[in-house]
């Protein structure tokens, strides 16, 4: 493929760095078009979220290289439908799932590696075909390989304004630094736009406004971790949907929200800051009082709603209350746990009230029915007589020593985004733009309302990236044969 | 020197499990913590696997992972928590530091253990001396060191039964200092590493492990890292080319020795004589393996291993390149007035070498090979842990 001369129309811009970005750039240089890709974080921040990510769910008739048994379409779209509670695109979201089974020897040949799941994630063998070495490895890979074809590539270049005619995009333009480090933008024409610049989880404020404030009169926004990446500011986001009027979907509380550890950094604590112990214990709020059944499924499709239960606690806290028993049966947490030798104890080092907490504890210990305890199984350890119930693996905590591991709402991206159709088109007034395009977590929320399951994300952005590539690709390739020949 | 020995006698205490860590076990527990609760490059290498049966990283566990580790830099360059982030993770930066320590306190002699922290210096002076012992010796023994008469005879200028008598101690000194070293590596790691006995299909698996240089392949077959985060199999080739070039030398002087000794067919041996054959090629391997090492070497990313430990490794190719490099011109020049003063440098060279196998980078492929034993022998366990999801 010849190098694009520098000087002659750019046939696609790409705006962001992520997995979706990437996928985008790839497929409409391999379709022939000249790319340019800006990425707003300098390199050594480069990808967005998708350094964090680890895998991709995959829809497989029998088993394939890493993945074992089968996961079919329909399969996966009941997953769907059961995560999101129906708010999601059926024609979207089924896209989504055929695509998957067929990305991944494109992702080999771009250089992405695959291996079996990772040992604490074996509950995934069948659905996730994980990167190895994880996301960031991915990002590389892609980076690499697209500036092997011949994609232009600027790192530190956010861009803050569109200019877009009748639903046409015209120019980007991109923040610049001066050589003498004062601030300057630049504007860059192209035939075709791809957005991917993901969603808005680091904006702070758009984040307070969205969640605004709550019965208690706290902004609950200010006690959530961000995951990812801090330039996902939804600057593009906000523009379209504000300045532009694109179609919107999704509500702007709604995201991928985990509970995390509440010592994790603001941004970019990623996988490591999980806590996996929920089940084998109880949570506790600031009350000292529990107020979710902990056991009421297996962990891999829980965690994901306990960003937001505990989002909807007084100061936005929780602690997980673990003994001895349950040590070594989960992943081990980057953080040291609070240990203490007496519930008692450990009421006093979390700061809670001890009577309060006593009481929630015995009332659930005593409220534990003898069963057999089997934490691979929804097993027959169950309270009763306690609100709320715990269903499953309830054992008394009653073994020395005790933990406990403070929880926040961790974030991992936004839903609000724009609305699209099968050809990644942007949308105005219901009118699909025949030159700008959006992929990743700026239109996820088409296909995920609400609710998450592990490795969607990817999914999502990685189909969508390739559709948005090729249509990119070709409306600029024909645009560019018209004005020739005109 | 006093605080030599101390340091050398604090690492000894902690290697075995004993008093306070040590800042850079420390650092590789605290890392270790975090790659734990994150596990994506399990399947990069042996380190992830391993450090995946453990909650917990004390010293003998740091130890046995470090020497575990081969510093391919995947780790570093896959990480979503390596520097800038604050978590700043440098696995085969943090790995390489305990690694040295390693070296220092097991090395026996103890007190020679110091030989590993100025290793440069080491190096150097070994090389001078050994240069000096056999270029005097020759002005000795010959009165000249360029020309004379039958040229070509080594054994003329140095009769064979003086250089075993000079070389065996050396050799067997060697020997014996890392054997010892190394055993007590085990005895320490053993018990962190499940305890269980070591059984045939052990030694078979890391034997095979050491000599395909299973983990520097990147798990994937497409090699490892150098400058940046492409991945290279120019590493690999070069190490292979190193370890394979001296293990064919040290195959023709063993030939050689039983010629010598069960034949009476005495050296000097030339094409194509089994001696020679093995010598030639393993000599231009090693030239051609240890001049890639360092082109290599020079442009590493900075972030990988440890920049203290760089006169180590510099000064350990350079002694194999230079062993080598004589070796062949000694082959070259034989009938030629130069062979005198080539074989003094030859030799001198090669006692270097010899002299300094126990308190150098050599000591990396036999402590590691003893982890990746372990290695072997602790994957035959079942793990103890029962994480929920699996």
């Amino acid at each position: 493929m010849p190098i694009p001369d520098k000087h002659a129309t750019l046939d696609v811009l790409v705006i962001g760095g992520g997995n979706a970005a990437l996928c985008a750039a790839l497929m409409a240089r391999e379709a022939g078009a000249s790319v340019l890709l800006l990425e707003a974080a300098p390199r050594e921040w480069r990808g967005g979220n998708s350094a964090h990510t680890r895998n991709l769910r995959c829809m497989h008739d029998a088993p394939q290289d890493v993945l074992v048994d089968a996961y079919p379409e329909e399969e996966f779209w009941q997953d769907l439908l059961k995560v999101t509670g129906g708010l999601t695109n059926e024609q979207l979201a089924r896209r989504v799932i055929r695509d998957s089974s067929t990305c991944r020897s494109w992702m080999r040949s771009h250089g992405v590696h695959f291996q079996p799941s990772l040992s604490g994630a074996l509950h995934t063998a069948r659905t996730n075909a994980f990167f190895m070495g994880g996301g960031k490895a991915l990002v590389n890979a892609y980076f690499r390989s697209a500036e092997k074809l011949g994609v232009q590539v600027r790192y530190d270049a956010p861009v803050n304004r569109l200019e877009i005619v009748n639903g046409h995009f015209v120019a980007a333009h991109v923040q610049v630094q001066r050589p003498d480090g004062s601030a300057d933008t630049e504007r860059i024409t192209a035939r075709a736009c791809v957005l991917a610049a993901g969603g808005f989880e680091s904006n702070r404020d758009w984040l307070r406004e969205a969640w605004g404030t709550n019965e208690r009169g706290e902004t609950p926004s200010d006690n959530f971790l961000i995951r990812g990446t801090k330039f996902n500011q939804g600057v593009l986001l906000r523009h379209l949907l504000n300045d532009h009027g694109a179609d919107v979907i999704g509500d702007p509380t709604q995201a991928h929200m985990v509970a995390i550890d509440a010592r994790a950094p603001l941004y970019d604590g990623g996988i490591c800051t999980r806590i996996d112990c929920v089940s084998l214990g109880v949570v506790v709020n600031r009350e000292a009082q529990r107020f979710y059944d902990e056991g009421e499924d297996f962990w891999p499709k829980r965690y994901a709603i306990w960003g937001r239960l505990v989002a909807q606690q007084p100061g936005q806290i929780a602690y997980s209350i673990i003994d001895a028993k349950a040590i070594g049966r989960f992943m081990p947490p980057v953080f040291p746990g609070v240990k203490a030798n007496t519930l008692k104890e450990l009421a006093g080092q979390l700061g809670l009230d001890r009577n309060t907490f006593m009481r929630t504890l015995n009332d659930y210990n005593n409220a534990c029915q003898a069963g057999t305890f089997d934490h691979t199984a929804l097993d027959n350890c169950h309270t009763e007589g306690v609100m709320p119930a715990k269903t499953h693996w309830a054992r008394p905590i009653d073994t020395a020593p005790f933990y406990a591991y403070a929880l926040r709402p961790g974030v991992t991206f936004t839903y609000l985004g724009l609305k699209t159709d099968e050809t990644a088109a942007v949308r105005f007034g219901d009118v699909p733009s025949d030159n700008l395009f959006v992929a990743g977590e700026m239109m996820a929320g088409n296909v995920l309302g609400k609710g998450y399951t592990a490795g969607v994300g990817m999914s999502i952005g990685t189909a969508f990236g390739r559709i948005a590539g090729v249509q990119s690709a070709q409306e600029a390739i024909q645009s560019g044969a018209h004005h020739a020949r005109a | 020197m006093r605080a030599l020995e101390n340091l050398i006698q604090d690492a000894r205490q902690l290697a075995a499990g004993h008093g306070p860590a040590s800042p850079a076990v420390t650092e590789v527990a605290r890392q270790m913590q975090i790659c734990n609760a994150c596990r994506y490059c399990e399947g990069f290498c042996a380190v992830f696997p391993a450090m995946t049966r453990r909650l917990e990283f004390g010293a003998a566990d740091v130890h046995y992972l470090a020497n575990l580790c081969h510093n391919c830099g995947a780790c570093l360059h896959a990480c979503q928590y390596a520097p800038p982030h604050e978590f700043a993770v440098n696995v085969p930066q943090a790995m390489a530091q305990v690694r040295g320590e390693t070296y220092v306190a097991y090395a026996w002699p103890a007190a020679l253990g110091k030989l590993y922290q100025r290793n440069g210096l080491t190096l150097s002076l070994a090389l001078a001396a050994g240069l000096a012992l056999f270029l005097l010796l020759a002005l000795a023994l010959n009165g000249s060191l360029w020309g004379g008469a039958s040229a070509g005879d080594f054994s003329k200028r140095f009769p064979h039964n003086l250089m075993v008598f000079m070389f065996a101690p050396v050799f067997l000194w060697a020997v014996l200092a890392l054997g010892l070293g190394v055993r007590r590596f085990l005895r320490d790691v053993s018990p962190a590493t499940s305890g269980a006995a070591i059984m045939t299909g052990d030694a078979l698996q890391a034997t095979q492990d050491v000599l395909k240089l299973k983990y520097l392949d990147g798990g994937h077959g497409e090699g490892c890292h150098n400058e940046d985060d492409a991945f290279t199999l120019s590493r690999s080739r070069a190490h292979h080319l190193t370890f394979y070039g001296f293990m064919l030398c040290f195959a023709a002087t063993s030939v050689a020795t039983v010629y010598h000794y069960a034949f009476g067919w005495h050296a000097p041996y030339d094409l194509p004589s089994l001696p020679k054959l093995l010598g030639v090629a393993g000599g231009v391997s090693l030239l051609l393996g240890t001049a890639g090492l360092f082109k290599l070497k020079l442009t590493r990313h900075p972030l990988h291993g440890d920049a203290a430990q760089n006169p180590m490794d510099y000064g350990f190719i350079a002694l194999l390149f230079l062993t080598s490099a004589s070796g062949l011109l000694l082959w070259l020049a034989r009938g030629t007035p130069a062979l005198a003063l080539l074989l003094a440098l030859h030799l001198g060279v090669v006692m270097a070498l010899f002299a300094t196998l126990p308190y150098g980078k050599f000591a990396h492929g036999i402590f590691r090979s003893a982890a990746l034993l372990r290695y072997a022998v602790e994957k035959r366990q079942p793990s103890t842990l029962a994480l929920g999801d699996d």
